[in-house]
């Protein structure tokens, strides 16, 4: 009698706090798993698709769900240390094999940039930009929103007549930095 | 705000925390007035020399310019023009080096100076009160006038500033050494200076106005003084020497007990400063019509034999500066020159760089002054944690928790310590014992902080389009998807309803489909009426496909007939009545077969029993040829079957009684066969032809049957399409054939002969000695 007892008073607190869990999980339910908004937060934004997903949300979602924080080659090694900290495992070094072109090798930001003369107006590359940073129109000639581009590369391959290349942003008074070691200014004669 | 001014009147002055005492050095330069310098050769005016953007262009490379003509424009209100500052010739807009610590290029325009320094027109006003103040702010910007104390903020921006003004304080401090710009100005022209002030107490409206000048000027103060009397608002305020007192916040702090909150405006205090010079330049402007062209520039250092004040035209480069200085040059060592006070200043990168709206002071500084900058970067060593620069920061920061923070790149902790409210004054760097350059860490800080926060705000822009895009490509996919279902249901519909839309629609569809059909069978009888017109005589009723079969056996029966004419000519010649008959039978005949497909068929048998009874007329020789000509018809048949080929053609003939259905191969073989033969008989006639005529009746006649076979060959190329493939097949069995009825043909030319016994039996024996 007393084990049926136990059993029944045991029971029915489970119950209890089961509906009350059950109630909370409808009533509290967080739509979008913040991770994945973090994750995103982390990442450089250029849409660059080299990690293997369309774009910096879809990585932000695939290591949210496992997959591997290394291949990220434009947020480079502080992205890396970045996710890293945020999901609790070891840094690791970039994994070379998702990093094309010169991005990875370079610090120095570059945009598109097409040869006008060559450019035969087909909007391929409009089609591949993935923040519509490419102005024009079929058979005529495009250019390039220098402010709106990532620097993802992703429209150098599909021109027929690569007219596209990726130039680096040329240093002026705005995106100077001071470096300490040329403190020591060298005069011209 | 009483007690404010009460303050200032007794001479007491709040203080703000740290600052430091360097010497002054301006000694140097402050007993001598301000010099007025020849004209430089060329001048480099840089297009943007102040906080913002640079304007466009309005004059191209080899413009005559006046004095004062403006040389940008822009409706951009963070835009100051420049100006010409003297008559020459525009030789170049190029990049030249300017006067940035970065020693880089920026977009300059080279003036050729013609010396003669002519004026564009101006427009003197006399009279403040007929201009109201959004036309004296359009002067102030108009005249390309920006802050003249160093940090080039444009000036018609500060002017026009709404909410009440408390206080506007001129700001004639002067803290850092060597400088004394702004003192000599204030001693020489003090009622310029007070007359800018009035334009900006017009515009501003402020309860008080404060002029702040450092103890250690005396002349300057006694001069703003005497110049401010009769003006009670005014207020002339003697502040102690301490440096940065010249600093914004340091000098409202100092003046009012009031501090500015970090990332804050003095405008949120009700405050608004000036320097002396803009309010000197703002005179200039609105009263002479004068724009934004010279200033004073303090040209000191122990390295010039003259250092002095100057009145400098923007764009003079600093070399023509220092030569008109009597710049003695180190021995050995490039003479380092730096633009700006010791301790904010920078060292320029080219003898080239120009004089631009904020520049204050050229220091050439001696070896004793200052060794060599080279010299100084060895000298710094650990930090001791002395403290020192706490103490000295008028910002009241922890400098050597910024410079660790600094040098590990923990640009988060740089925040939280705020290093965004360092005004780079350096006083840290001054006391520091290990000469740590701190500043030159902040600044590497906050640039990249800087940078930081661009890439940041680009990558949130990029986010933003990107998923923007996403969407809109979304909508466009759905869009698209909607409207093909919507397109099929509407077909669907149109289809299935009988509304009269509908049936329209299905009529349409129905005649779209008639057309299609039409259009098609008129190709198929334009090619069929082309093969008919080839055929020329024969067929012209020829209709369907079904018809070349039919022709091609009736040509075998024609020429089958022409050949057994032609023997029957040759062997009784005295009826040609009856062979012309025969001829004209022959040819009537393939019109009427043609005139319905059952025919064929019925031809075919026709065919096949002539071949069947010419095998009896073989052995039966003259009666039947006596016979109709049905049954003489297969008259070359009995030809190919006479003796070992008999067997293969009877299974012909068999098997086109026997299946009517495979009669059209069978026949086309036949066709084949007889078009083989009609070759060889060809030759044989040509032979004939050729050999002698000795009767014109039987070459008439051998010529009639040469013309049957050529309609019949014809006849035979213009098969159907259906019946290519078939034709081929029977033209190779055909050639097959004719090979071995070129071996027959001469026996059965011999057989023939002696079965007809014909007169020209000479003839026919040449004829096969010349077939074979």
């Amino acid at each position: 009698m007393n084990i049926l007892l136990a059993i029944l008073v045991l029971g029915s607190i489970a119950a209890l706090f089961g509906a009350l869990l059950g109630y909370a999980s409808v009533r509290f339910k967080v739509d979008a798993d913040p991770i994945v908004d973090q994750l995103d937060a982390l990442l450089p934004q250029t849409q660059c698709g080299q990690c293997g997903y369309p774009g910096c949300k879809p990585y932000a979602q695939a290591v949210a769900d496992g997959e591997a924080i290394n291949k990220c080659a434009p947020g480079g090694e502080d992205t890396i240390k970045k996710i890293a900290d945020l999901m609790g495992v070891e840094v690791q070094p970039l994994d070379e094999s998702h990093s094309q072109g010169d991005i990875a090798q370079s610090n120095r930001p570059k945009v598109a940039f097409v040869i006008e003369e060559d450019c035969i107006g087909c909007t391929k590359c409009i089609q591949a930009c993935p923040v519509d940073a490419i102005i024009g129109a079929a058979k005529q000639m495009h250019t390039i929103i220098i402010d709106e581009c990532t620097g993802c590369d992703l429209c150098v391959a599909p021109c027929p007549v690569d007219c596209i290349e990726m130039r680096e942003l040329p240093d002026t008074i705005h995106n100077w930095q001071w470096d300490l070691a040329s403190i020591p200014v060298k005069q011209l004669d | 705000m009483e007690s404010v001014i009460e303050r200032i009147t007794r001479g007491h002055f709040w203080d703000f925390h740290g600052g430091i005492h360097p010497p002054q050095q301006k000694e140097i330069t402050s007993s001598k007035p301000i010099k007025q310098l020849a004209l430089p050769k060329q001048l480099i005016i840089p297009l943007q020399q102040h906080i913002g953007r640079e304007g466009d262009l309005l004059v191209s490379v080899g413009d005559e310019v006046l004095k004062g003509q403006a040389l940008t424009a822009s409706t951009n209100p963070m835009v100051v023009p420049i100006h010409a500052p003297t008559s020459g010739t525009i030789t170049g807009i190029k990049h030249s080096v300017i006067a940035h610590p970065s020693g880089l290029s920026q977009l300059c325009i080279f003036l050729d100076v013609d010396g003669e320094d002519k004026w564009r027109e101006r427009h003197v006003c006399s009279d403040l009160s007929t201009l109201t103040n959004h036309q004296i702010i359009e002067k102030i910007a108009d005249a390309g006038i920006s802050g003249m104390g160093g940090a080039g903020f444009p000036t018609h921006i500060k002017a026009n500033s709404k909410p009440d003004i408390n206080f506007l304080i001129i700001n004639g401090v002067e803290c850092e050494p060597y400088i004394t710009s702004d003192d000599l100005l204030m001693m020489e022209h003090s009622n310029g200076i007070v007359d800018g002030i009035k334009i900006l107490d017009k515009l501003l409206n402020p309860a008080f106005i404060l002029i702040a000048v450092e103890d250690n000027k005396p002349k300057a103060i006694k001069a703003l003084q005497n110049a401010t009397t009769d003006i009670e608002k005014i207020k002339v305020c003697s502040v102690p020497t301490k440096y940065p007192a010249g600093g914004e916040k340091q000098l409202i702090q100092m003046l009012t007990g009031q501090e500015v909150a970090s990332g804050t405006l003095p405008i949120n205090n009700g405050i608004v400063m000036q320097n002396v010079a803009t309010c000197f330049a703002i005179n200039e402007a609105v009263r002479h019509d004068t724009p934004l062209i010279k200033r004073v520039v303090t040209v000191t250092g122990q390295a010039l034999a003259k250092p002095q004040n100057v009145w400098a035209l923007l764009g003079t480069p600093v070399n023509f500066l220092l030569e008109q200085c009597a710049l003695q040059p180190r021995e050995n060592v490039k003479q380092p020159v730096i633009m700006g006070g010791p301790m904010m200043g920078f060292s320029v990168a080219s003898d080239l760089v120009p004089i631009i709206k904020t520049s204050n002071c050229i220091l050439a500084p001696s070896q004793k002054e200052m060794p060599s900058a080279f010299d100084n970067q060895s000298k710094e060593v650990e930090c001791i944690r002395c403290g020192q620069c706490s103490d000295v920061c008028p910002s009241q920061l922890l400098p050597q928790e910024l410079q660790w923070s600094a040098k590990a790149k923990d640009y988060p902790q740089l925040e939280k310590l705020n290093l965004s409210d360092c005004i780079e004054c350096g006083a840290c760097a001054y006391v520091c014992p290990s000469q740590i350059p701190l500043v030159h860490y902040y600044r590497i800080a906050k640039a990249e902080i800087r940078q930081q926060q661009q890439l940041d705000l680009k990558a949130e822009k990029a986010k933003v389009r990107f998923e923007a895009r996403k969407l809109r490509l979304e909508k466009e996919k759905i869009a698209r998807q909607e409207k093909h279902k919507k397109a099929a249901a509407a077909r669907k519909a149109a289809m299935n309803k009988s509304t009269p839309e509908a049936t329209g629609a299905k009529s349409a569809v129905a005649a779209a489909l008639a057309r299609v059909k039409a259009k098609k069978a008129a190709k198929d009888d334009s090619s069929d009426n082309n093969t008919a017109e080839h055929n020329q005589t024969v067929n012209e009723a020829t209709t369907s496909v079904a018809d070349d079969q039919k022709s091609q056996v009736d040509a075998a029966i024609a020429r089958a007939k022409a050949k057994k004419k032609l023997k029957s000519d040759k062997s009784s010649l005295a009826t040609p009545e009856k062979s012309t008959e025969q001829a004209t039978t022959s040819s009537a005949k393939p019109a009427t077969n043609n005139e319905s497909p059952a025919d064929a068929k019925k031809a075919k048998i026709a065919a096949a029993i002539a071949k069947a009874k010419a095998k009896k007329l073989n052995k039966g020789d003259e009666p039947a040829e006596q016979k109709n000509e049905p049954e003489a018809l297969a008259e070359n048949t009995k030809a190919i079957n006479t003796d070992k080929a008999s067997s293969s053609d009877k299974d012909n003939s068999t098997g086109n009684t026997s299946s009517p259905s495979h009669n059209d191969k069978k026949a086309k073989v036949a066709a084949a066969v007889a078009k083989a033969k009609e070759k060889a008989k060809i030759k044989a006639q040509s032979a004939t032809q050729k050999e002698s005529l000795p009767n014109d009746d039987n070459t008439i006649k051998e010529i009639d049957a040469s013309e049957v076979s050529q309609i019949a060959n014809t006849d035979d190329a213009n098969t159907g399409d259906t019946t290519d493939k078939k034709a081929k097949i029977a033209a190779a069995i055909a050639k097959a054939k004719a090979k071995k009825l070129a071996k027959d043909n001469k026996s059965s030319q011999e057989v023939l002969d002696n079965k007809c016994s014909s007169k020209n039996n000479d003839e026919t024996t040449k004829q096969t000695n010349e077939s074979t």
